[in-house]
């Protein structure tokens, strides 16, 4: 299970909707406490793919992801997992997306934004294995 | 001096669980030889056999990508923070 709030729920829709119009695939990191179940912090990310593969693959920011990891670390938190959108296909993850998972203790959030109604999944990807978990929508109880 | 290594949360388990580790070296490749004498775990994790940087990895010195500078031949400085980051990418 991986529990979000609603507005980074939210701001994770609305970065794919944006990215959507280009086309492209919106990209992002999830910070929490290690082994909590609670995303504390969404850091949007550039997709830097090549601007015309952008609509199916994404690429994250390394810089990016640098800052993201410096600040979740001032915070107390980790990078927990990442998101990421489909634009012409649906919340799960693709071959590629598994191949190129980089960490199996990460949560694997899936926008899709194919459809009018945007559609957000989370997942586990151990060894190769797709997993979906429940994600709650709610705000941590700490904050 | 020793710098900073900061470890991703992926390579964690071959550094008994810390997520920033010390190791000694003027340049990041000598860091790197340090860490690895440190947590044996973590050969091969980094740099490949052929004593290349991984191309799933990317490494930091400061706010600077090394494969910018000079690669593992990138000087070191006391202060400075190496970063370790899984490179992310899907489609």
């Amino acid at each position: 299970m991986l529990r979000i709030s609603r507005a980074d729920w939210q701001s994770i829709i609305d970065h794919s909707l944006v990215e959507a119009e280009k086309p492209a695939e919106a990209c992002g990191l999830l910070a929490g406490e290690l082994g909590d179940m609670d995303v504390r912090a969404v850091y949007p990310c550039a997709n830097t793919a090549p601007p015309e593969r952008q609509d199916m693959i994404y690429e994250l920011d390394s810089l990016d992801y640098l800052k993201a990891d410096r600040d979740a670390r001032q915070k107390g938190w980790e990078i927990i997992g990442v998101y990421h959108s489909h634009t012409h296909t649906q919340a799960y993850p693709s071959p590629t997306d598994v191949a190129q998972a980089p960490d199996p203790s990460w949560h694997y959030i899936v926008a899709s934004v194919q459809h009018p109604a945007p559609v957000v999944r989370s997942f586990t990807i151990v060894d190769g294995e797709v997993a979906e978990e429940p994600l709650v929508l709610e705000r941590p109880a700490t904050q | 001096m020793p710098v900073e290594v900061r470890l991703p949360t992926v390579l964690r388990q071959h550094a008994a669980g810390q997520s920033s580790v010390k190791a000694n070296g003027s340049t990041i490749g000598e860091v790197f030889e340090d860490l690895v004498r440190q947590f044996p775990l973590l050969a091969n994790q980094v740099i490949t056999e052929d004593g290349a940087l991984h191309k799933f990895v990317n490494v930091y010195r400061n706010d600077d990508d090394v494969r910018f500078l000079d690669k593992l031949a990138t000087p070191v400085a006391d202060d400075d923070v190496i970063t370790i980051l899984p490179a992310v990418a899907g489609g």
